[in-house]
């Protein structure tokens, strides 16, 4: 307990702290050697932080770090305010507002700060979300459900099962769409895995995040989440999809499609693009308006769900360089590869020296498919000799599908059939929107 | 954060005598304006408890501070503000002083002393704005105000006079209400819509906003009939005060009131239409909003707010200083609670071996300075002092190392004394860079022109800030004559003036040398000319 009351301090400085009954919040005078005075609130430390420094919030909202060989003496002269965050009170719901409900899975998609602090909490309960953003309450009637709280990155198959299994529960108990809150790194894949593991999906369900977290008032939080709840409350569309800022400014947001979706920028607002096609839906923050724009499968309740949360992790993605060693595709054959989607260069191609690798694996009944990095555009093997020799190898091309979708798709596929044909084929065959038959020129 | 900023940071603390903290936290301070992308300006305390002595009189300096530098706003439409981000997240130091300065001439005289130790770094840039002065200022019974951006010195003692000239009329007024019995409560956010009135008139706010299906709304002010109008500083009067509230919580475009009507298309028929309207009696003024009706609403409730400050005290803003030193409405003044750590950035140390090194290397102060200067470049005292309080030091020296064939005191004077006189004639020497500055002594230093140009060059340039000194010399007809062009001057001269020569043999030198320097001057070395035109002098007569 100690040393939750003296969060992040260790060594020296904590014995001293604990010694002088100092709290998180303490107000402290410090004397150094030199008979310097330093007044302030104890702050909690970072976990990596050194051992010999603590943190003081002054008067004016500074904070400084005093490091313990220079004090004199330290004295706890008053107790200050703990971080604290009053419980908001229950939103007033509005009678006959359509049924959402939140999946918390981890990121602080909502957070209150605790400006004395810093310290900040996640708002994840229906009424935090509300006080944070008041204005979900006058959309729909929230429910909210935390499944895990986990880094985007540290997300799998298994999370994705567990998030399947949960929107299957939330339909069945009447919600009229569902809004999963996730960090933004690993969105895309998530969004493709729902995609093809909630077949028949009834209502919508959109994936949310923010590309800055919500202590910064350039936020994206409150907005996107306004726009998901909104889109999944009121689009008439039944698709998976993630929800996200369009551009720069707090206006639109656009729901993607959750197969043909990417981040392609570190933080920007709207790095989330539709790759190869339009978006489905948008939300004008101001007005609020809501557009479909792209053809989707209308709302339908009647319509079964069938749950397929099953996922085959002996699959991979590996992307060509030049120069790179062929001997990364023979590993991954021996490791037990049920699959592999090749990125290549351009219309789809990897260098003539990979060629005996990749012949090994089809031997070895291994699918190997073709995606482009270029990442917009469609693969197209016929039209170099380098596309033709593959394609005569046997490696299949995955037509616009993005190397990301794929490698999920591929995953899925693999847990759906114990035959490598059948995985060919169900590769090739559009499932949840992945492909089409035509990319248009404006979907660049 | 970036080391270099946090080495001059420490060193400007060292010359004021503050001690550097241990660790350094930086922290986000919101800003909400628009003017940092991120919503926050980063800041982080360097040190503390320093003090200098101005005159005789010591000043603390309570803390300094390493910050990133704001957007510029350099325009705004109704709706919309633009800024320039070419500032933004440039390291700022600031400095602030303790509350014990008392007179606005002795304000001027510790931001002059600050600025000369910053300089003495060498690290500060030239320029207007490079060095700016938050005024934080307050009188008995007054309040705190900020003023921000104060970026000439000669304005600091004007804007802090005009600010305690300010709150003294603002504290005048609200005697005068007490006089007249009003309270804070009896200013109601009761607006009352005058469209119907107004539609009729000719002014055109009105009849755009209705146009574009907007409103006309009004309040009354009891009691303040006469005091709208009343002047605070120059040109800026009650009224305007309220505008400004208006303007920034109502984004509306400004406001009528009473003491300035009728007018702006508004007849008297109108103002009294209004006034009977609200049920004002003689004493009582109004404000009147056109706009949307969110807008019109938003922009009277900031002016009835505005107004019961005004009976109740002078209220704490930050305001904005106008380039002849009276101050704007910007915002209110955040507390500390607008504070809370940047978690992108983590907590530097600062160890003892940093501080020591930099403790060896601590810049002299301006007067050692100088001294150097003197000996090392054989400048006068005055011209020293001069230097060293100009922002030209560390481009003097780049100079004087590049530009071998120029004295120093050449270099010094443009500098300082001919600068600053071209500038007394209206020419914006602001306009020349420093890139150019070099170019021109260049050219004089490599003998492409000759140092009495130097001037008509700089001013070329301050009115042609695309160009280079090269491009000025030429345009100017300023380029020297090479050996063979100045010959065959000399000849043209002396063979248009033979019978002359021939007279006067060798007496006749002063006088060619006026008719040839005539024709070059700013070309050509006069030692030069009087040497090729002796020689030639010499072949006529033999």
């Amino acid at each position: 307990m100690t040393v939750l009351l003296l969060e992040g301090y260790h060594g020296g400085v904590l014995q001293k702290l604990r010694k002088s009954r100092a709290k998180i919040g303490s107000i402290i005078r410090l004397t150094s050697k030199s008979g310097e005075v330093f007044e302030g609130i104890l702050i909690p430390r970072s976990e990596y932080s050194d051992p010999t420094h603590l943190v003081l919030k002054m008067k004016n909202g500074y904070n400084i770090g005093i490091s313990l060989d220079r004090t004199q003496k330290l004295e706890v002269i008053g107790e200050g305010e703990k971080p604290h965050f009053t419980k908001p009170s229950p939103p007033a719901s509005h009678a006959g507002l359509p049924k959402v409900s939140i999946i918390s899975t981890g990121g602080t998609i909502a957070s209150r700060v605790d400006y004395r602090t810093g310290a900040v909490q996640p708002a994840l309960t229906a009424a935090d979300l509300a006080s944070v953003v008041p204005e979900l309450s006058s959309i729909a009637e929230i429910d909210t459900h935390i499944l895990f709280s986990e880094y985007s990155e540290s997300i799998g198959p298994t999370h994705w099962k567990g998030m399947a299994e949960e929107v299957a529960k939330k339909i069945a108990n009447g919600a009229e769409g569902v809004v999963i809150s996730h960090g933004t790194d690993t969105l895309h894949y998530t969004a493709a895995a729902l995609s093809f593991a909630l077949e028949g999906i009834p209502v919508p369900v959109l994936l949310v995040g923010a590309q800055r977290s919500s202590d910064r008032p350039s936020s994206d939080a409150a907005s996107n989440l306004t726009g998901a709840v909104a889109l999944a409350a009121r689009a008439d569309m039944a698709t998976i999809g993630v929800a996200m800022h369009r551009d720069l400014s707090d206006h639109i947001i656009v729901a993607h499609r959750g197969t043909r979706v990417r981040k392609c920028h570190t933080s920007r607002r709207d790095a989330f693009k539709s790759i190869n096609s339009d978006h489905l839906a948008s939300y004008n923050l101001k007005t609020g308006q809501i557009e479909l724009a792209n053809e989707a499968a209308k709302r339908d309740r009647s319509r079964k769900l069938v749950l397929k949360p099953r996922f085959d992790q002996h699959a991979y993605l590996i992307k060509f360089y030049p120069g790179m060693n062929p001997g990364i595709i023979d590993s991954a054959v021996s490791t037990g590869a049920r699959g592999i989607v090749l990125e290549g260069t351009g219309l789809g191609h990897v260098s003539g020296h990979l060629f005996d690798s990749v012949k090994r694996a089809l031997k070895q009944e291994v699918p190997v498919f073709m995606a482009s990095q270029t990442i917009w555009g469609r693969v197209d093997m016929n039209v170099y000799n380098t596309g033709r020799d593959l394609l005569n190898l046997g490696v299949a091309p995955l037509e616009d599908m993005i190397a990301e979708t794929a490698i999920v798709k591929l995953m899925w596929v693999a847990a759906q059939t114990k035959s490598a044909g059948k995985i060919r084929e169900m590769m090739l065959q559009p499932i949840a929107g992945e492909t089409t038959s035509r990319t248009l020129a404006e979907a660049f | 954060m970036n080391p270099e900023g946090v080495d001059i940071a420490l060193t400007m603390s060292m010359l004021l005598h503050a001690k550097p903290l241990d660790e350094v936290h930086v922290m986000r301070k919101v800003v909400i304006d628009g003017s940092n992308t991120t919503g926050f300006q980063r800041t982080a305390v360097i040190a503390l408890n320093g003090s200098i002595t101005v005159e005789g009189v010591e000043v603390p300096i309570e803390q300094v501070t390493l910050e990133e530098d704001s957007g510029r706003k350099t325009g705004d439409t109704k709706t919309s503000v633009i800024f320039r981000l070419d500032r933004l997240g440039v390291p700022l130091i600031e400095v602030s002083t303790g509350p014990v300065i008392h007179d606005p001439e002795q304000a001027g005289r510790v931001a002059f002393a600050i600025g000369r130790i910053l300089r003495a770094t060498k690290k500060v840039k030239r320029g207007l704005g490079s060095i700016r002065q938050d005024l934080n200022v307050s009188i008995k019974n007054g309040a705190l105000i900020e003023v921000k951006g104060v970026q000439e010195l000669e304005l600091v003692s004007k804007a802090v006079g005009y600010e305690v000239q300010r709150q003294l009329a603002l504290l005048e007024i609200k005697d005068e209400l007490r006089q007249r019995n009003v309270n804070a409560s009896d200013i109601k956010e009761e607006f009352v819509d005058i469209t119907d009135i107004l539609s009729g008139s000719e002014s055109k706010i009105v009849q755009s906003t209705l146009k574009q299906g907007g409103v006309a709304l009004a309040v009354k002010l009891p009691s303040f009939k006469g005091l709208l109008k009343r002047e605070l500083t120059p040109n800026v009067r009650l009224g305007t005060e309220m505008a400004k509230r208006a303007v920034f919580w109502g984004r509306v475009g400004g406001i009528f009131h009473s003491d300035e009507l009728p007018a702006y298309g508004i007849d008297s028929s109108g103002v009294e239409a209004v006034a009977e309207k609200l049920g004002c009696g003689d004493l009582d003024g109004f404000v009147v909003v056109a706009d949307s009706l969110e807008n019109s609403k938003d922009g009277l409730r900031a002016v009835v707010e505005r107004a019961r400050e005004a009976v109740e005290r002078v209220p704490e803003e930050t305001r904005a200083a106008n380039p002849d030193g009276t101050t704007v409405y910007l915002r209110p003044r955040p507390g500390a609670a607008r504070m809370y750590p940047e978690t992108d950035v983590p907590p530097v140390q600062i160890g003892e071996d940093r501080l020591e090194q930099l403790w060896e290397n601590l810049p002299r102060m301006p007067e050692e300075l100088a001294k150097e200067l003197e000996t090392k470049h054989s400048l006068s005292s005055k011209l020293a002092t001069q230097l060293v309080d100009s922002d030209y030091l560390p481009l003097f020296e780049e100079i004087v190392a590049q530009a071998k064939g120029v004295a120093p005191s050449f270099v010094a004077t443009v500098l300082t004394e001919s600068l600053r006189s071209l500038q007394r004639e209206q020419v914006p020497v602001e306009n020349v860079r420093e890139d150019q500055l070099k170019q021109a002594f260049d050219l004089v230093s490599k003998g492409a022109t000759a140092k009495e140009s130097v001037l008509d060059v700089l001013k070329w340039l301050a009115f042609h800030p695309d160009g280079i000194a090269e491009e000025a010399v030429d345009m100017l007809n300023l380029r020297m004559l090479t050996k063979l062009d100045l010959e065959n001057i000399i000849s043209k001269v002396v063979e248009s003036n033979q019978t002359f020569v021939q007279e006067n043999g060798s007496k006749a030198l002063g006088r060619m040398m006026n008719l040839v320097m005539g024709e070059v001057r700013g070309r050509a070395d006069p030692r030069q000319v009087t040497e090729l035109l002796r020689s030639r002098l010499e072949q006529v007569r033999t």
